[in-house]
């Protein structure tokens, strides 16, 4: 039996994790997909909000606030990519001034620091492609930006290295409390004293079956399109606009890696599984965009992908023990801010569930992770350096965003590595630039096939069921 | 009948008429057109173009190709010969690879050098 | 820092025949800089034949006809390096490569020719919406695991886009066995050509459905159907003719994009048009000494015509490393009635009267026509089409009494005129 049993390997799941393994328990963590990352965590805006957009005194607001000032830190523990890059909220209309007043008071009341409403003029002067139409914006210089995946990664590998158990491709059924927990599953019965709950859409039917006092998700769908890089300069800041009764409405802003980033939309869905992209969502996504940013432009877009939020009908988070079910917890309804959350809310679940079972804290915890060595961001004496230690860092196999073999090499075989080509384009970027893998994909495979020991007809997209190939030839 | 010339990249619209002493070609802009059309009437004709594995080698495969072409009727027969062949390096370009496809006297004969290890 | 007096990027069609061209102009050192194991780039996996017909007179598949320009390279003695990805490209003509032998290189070259051909547009440059799932492939990428790793990407397939590269992979899946159950075209015309129309579809009756798209992809994992639908005058789908197509493969061959990704590093100039750099009549972009051809300039539909450009480039290249170049200013070509774009974009203004072709596509569909070019609004050339489409590039090569007309023009042309205006 062990200590604790995580539901769920997002960014949630994978920050408990974490936070858990500086403590002397047993942590296991059980997800249904075959990575970390593989939901919500995966597809999001990307943004470490300051956390001004919270209502005061909800959850939201308090570990928006709390997680955002920890990221400031975490990132160069964990080696996660992060800046601060700042941020407007864009209003078009005289009406909306009184809305930007209300934004920058809940700003002060959740202690967010550094708020200003400026003219549409100083907005411009900052960013000269933002639209004539804004009047006014207020700006937020302590908003930044983060690799979503890669903080799920980091949290992840960080945990694994400390002990953390993860348990892939395994579907939770229930969670049934006698003595102790026994979480049924797809592949068997796990047994634990603490069930923590990160299950993201699905969060609602996990808490169903353990507690008697009912939760109800919805799957909120987000569209979003990426931008090639070489139009990455368009804007430095992030451009909201003024939220909607379903969100924080469509954002134009720069990722961590130079592209440029479009969305989300909203739009609430039955199937909590339903990541398809459409032509609406797209066009709805771009014009509301384009209100932003008139020149952005459409030729430039190299990808689209969705997104489901995990959006609790109460609107806020639901973070702690059940009260009916003791030892059974709950991060539940985390949508956005729930990335920049994500570490307050790991840190508050921990410490109580460590205070309460007695954990103690190890003596032996490794606090930093080192992420792969990226060459595209290496000066030329470190790539000279690093291909005289290995040469399969001579091997440039991602043209566009240019990962060497050696990086692909080392996604594979580091901790939680990855299995199929997304999990190589999510750690290593390979296949995330213009022309989408054409290119990379067969010598990828190729590589994935050797490293993990399996026939090449064997490598999937992402996980059994999506094998890239049917065949060989001339068989 | 009108027919496109796949001789050359033109891909000519040629009319051809059957006539008491043989065929009335019109349309083509060389003399192969001509050839094309009427064989395309009484026998029609086509390169075919494959790929077998390859072992002893960096490369994965050799490219073939028919080293004249065959009866059209005879495409999928003839890649039906391939099935299970492994070329062995190394391989020259030219080299036959399959002999005497079908009994036509045509041969799948190797489009590229294959280096071995 | 290694000198060099010419480093060609790319080691395909278009800079084995630049090495060949520089080299015969009488240069000694050049350097051809490959990221493949082998030179011959996309031809290596174009196994098909049609190649080579206007060079060498004969039909060559892809292999073959590399070949031929690899012996030659060979046989001068012209130096390469495999294996090696240039990483950056600057205005000084610095190129930075790496490789798993030498490390990382830096290398200070006279002249530099860009040779590095062309990417496909991926899904998300058209906006097929749709799962994420297996079984999506550009056309090239399922022709090299078919014909260089000996991999089939389906065995169900529909294919979007009626170039060259979809047309002849709809003939090459069904050869392996694969169903291919329609090739779905977004234009009410192809942009391949029509021989390969005939014996890669017609000679399988495989259906080739104008004004039609994808509209949705399904599956879960893999691709289980694609939705097509038809689309109209403004290539807008209607949604009302929406049909689904059980499949498990959708090849996209929706266009080519030159890869300026080092040019635009440098800072070279580049046509909104063509994507690639602007260049004069001696094949020079915007930065004196680097030279551009091949797809890298502008999508080819033949390679012989990609050679012969090439050639002139290496040439080029090597008359700079030796003289120089000198010029009084430069005249732009415009263009009018119909002519998409030309390349070169400018005529130099100097006393080199060295022939040169002028090579443009048009932006639609005519018949009976003048391609004619003026200077200074007098008629120096004209060529007579009796149909002309955008799939199909057109030439003119200008004689050196031509060249001399436009070699001081203040004013160039290059358009469609209606054959009995």
């Amino acid at each position: 039996m062990t200590d604790v049993i995580i539901i769920g390997a997002g960014v949630v799941g994978c920050a408990v994790a974490r936070e858990l393994s500086k403590y002397n328990a047993k942590v296991v963590v059980i997800e249904r997909r075959n990575d970390v990352a593989c939901g919500a965590s995966k597809a999001n805006s990307g943004i470490v909000h300051a956390g001004f957009d919270a209502i005061p005194g909800t959850k939201k607001a308090y570990y928006n606030v709390l997680g955002a000032k920890m990221y400031a830190e975490l990132y160069e523990e964990l080696d996660i990519p992060y800046r601060k890059n700042g941020a407007f909220v864009l209003n078009f209309s005289e009406e909306g001034n009184a809305k930007l007043e209300e934004l920058y008071a809940q700003g002060v009341a959740n202690g967010v620091e550094g708020n200003k409403i400026i003219s549409g003029d100083e907005v411009r002067a900052m960013e000269p492609a933002v639209s004539k139409d804004v009047v006014s914006a207020l700006y937020v210089p302590s908003s930044a930006i983060v690799g979503p995946y890669e903080a799920t990664l980091a949290f992840a590998e960080n945990a694994n290295v400390n002990g953390v158990e993860f348990v892939f491709d395994t579907k939770v059924l229930s969670v049934e409390k006698q003595e102790h927990f026994t979480v049924k599953t797809d592949k068997g019965d796990f047994e634990s004293q603490v069930v923590i709950n990160c299950a993201g859409v699905y969060s609602d039917e996990v808490n169903n079956t353990a507690s008697i006092v009912k939760e109800q998700i919805v799957a909120r769908k987000g569209e979003y399109c990426l931008l090639d890089k070489s139009y990455g300069d368009i804007t430095d800041k992030t451009l909201f606009q003024l939220p909607t009764k379903m969100g924080k409405g469509v954002l134009v802003s720069p990722t961590v890696h130079g592209n440029i980033i479009v969305g989300p939309t909203a739009e609430d869905v039955d199937d909590k599984d339903y990541v398809d992209t459409t032509y609406k969502g797209l066009n709805t996504a771009l014009a509301l965009a384009m209100q932003s940013l008139p020149t952005l432009p459409r030729r430039g877009i190299i990808t689209q992908f969705s997104g489901l939020r995990s959006h609790n009908v109460t609107g806020d988070f639901v973070i702690g023990e059940r009260e009916d079910v003791k030892g059974f917890y709950n991060a539940l309804g985390v949508e956005s801010p729930g990335l920049t959350s994500a570490p307050a809310i790991a840190l508050d679940l921990a410490t109580q569930i460590a205070q309460k079972y007695g954990y103690e804290k190890k003596e032996n915890f490794i606090s930093k992770r080192e992420g792969i060595k990226h060459f595209a961001t290496m000066t030329d004496e470190e790539r000279a350096e690093a291909i005289k230690n290995n040469p399969l860092y001579g091997k440039v196999v991602c043209r566009c965003e240019v990962v060497t073999e050696a990086e692909i090499v080392d996604s594979i075989t580091r901790p939680l590595g990855a299995r199929d080509l997304d999990g190589v384009k999510r750690r290593t970027r390979a296949g995330m630039g213009r022309c989408q893998s054409g290119f990379c994909s067969p010598k990828i495979m190729e590589v994935i096939a050797k490293n993990l020991g399996i026939d090449i007809l064997q490598v999937s997209k992402h996980g059994a069921g999506s094998e890239i190939l049917v065949g060989k030839i001339k068989e | 009948m009108e027919l496109i010339c796949i001789c050359c990249p033109l891909g000519c619209r040629v009319s051809i008429e059957k006539t008491a002493d043989g065929f009335n070609v019109s349309g083509n802009t060389c003399p192969r057109g001509k050839d094309y059309a009427i064989s395309e009437l009484t026998a029609p004709v086509r390169m075919v173009t494959s790929s077998v594995p390859v072992t002893g080698s960096m490369d994965k495969t050799v490219s073939l190709k028919t080293d004249k072409p065959i009866a059209k009727e005879l495409i999928f027969k003839s890649l039906e010969t391939l099935k299970g062949v492994v070329a062995k390096a190394p391989v020259k370009e030219g080299e036959v690879i399959v002999a005497n496809v079908l009994g036509t006297d045509v041969n799948f004969v190797a489009t590229r050098e294959i280096e071995a290890i | 820092m290694e000198n060099r007096n010419i480093v060609i990027i790319g080691g395909g069609p278009a800079g084995l025949a630049a090495a060949m061209g520089a080299y015969d102009a009488g240069e000694r050192d050049i350097l051809i800089l490959e990221r493949e194991p082998k030179l011959g780039g996309i031809l290596n996996q174009c196994i098909h034949n049609g190649f080579g017909l206007h060079t060498f007179k004969e039909e060559l598949t892809g292999p073959e006809y590399a070949n031929r320009f690899i012996k030659e390279v060979k046989a001068r003695n012209i130096e390469y390096k495999l294996g090696t990805t240039v990483i950056s490209f600057d205005e000084n003509k610095v190129v930075t490569a790496v490789n798993d032998k030498d490390g990382l290189i830096k290398i200070q070259a006279k002249a530099v020719i860009l040779c590095c051909g062309c990417r496909e547009r991926p899904r998300g440059g058209i906006n097929i919406a749709g799962c994420r799932s297996a079984g999506i492939f550009s056309a090239g990428t399922a022709q090299k695991l078919v014909n260089m790793e000996g991999l089939m990407p389906g065995k169900e397939i529909v294919i979007l886009g009626s170039g060259d590269i979809g047309l002849i992979m709809a003939r090459r899946m069904t050869f392996e066995g694969a169903k291919v159950k329609a090739v779905v075209e977004l234009m009410p015309y192809s942009s391949g050509l029509n021989r390969n129309i005939v014996q890669c579809l017609n000679d399988f009756d495989i259906p080739l459905m104008f004004s039609y798209t994808v509209v949705d992809i399904k599956g879960e994992g893999r691709v289980s159907s694609v939705v097509i639908a038809e689309v109209d005058e403004r290539l807008n789908p209607k949604m009302e003719t929406a049909q689904e197509i059980p499949c498990d493969t959708l090849l996209l061959s929706v266009g080519l994009i030159p890869e300026n990704e080092l040019a635009k590093q440098a800072g070279i100039n580049l046509s909104t048009i063509t994507s690639g750099a602007e260049v004069n009549d001696r094949m020079m972009t915007s930065i004196e000494g680097v030279f551009e051809c091949g797809n890298v300039l502008h999508v080819h539909d033949l390679v012989d015509f990609v050679s012969e450009e090439s050639v002139l480039a290496g040439k080029c290249a090597a008359s700079y490393v030796k003289n120089g170049f000198t010029t009084n200013g430069s005249t732009k070509i415009d263009t009018f009635g119909g002519v998409r774009y030309c390349v070169p974009q400018f005529v130099e203004h100097n006393d080199d009267y060295t022939p040169f072709p002028l090579k443009m596509r048009v932006a639609n569909v005519f018949k009976n026509i003048w391609i004619k070019v003026y200077a200074d609004g007098v008629e120096v050339a004209k060529k007579r089409k009796q149909i002309s489409t955008p799939g199909e590039m057109e030439t003119i090569n200008l004689k050196k009494e031509q060249v001399e007309m436009l070699r001081n023009a203040k004013e160039i042309k290059v358009g469609i005129e209606e054959v009995n205006k």
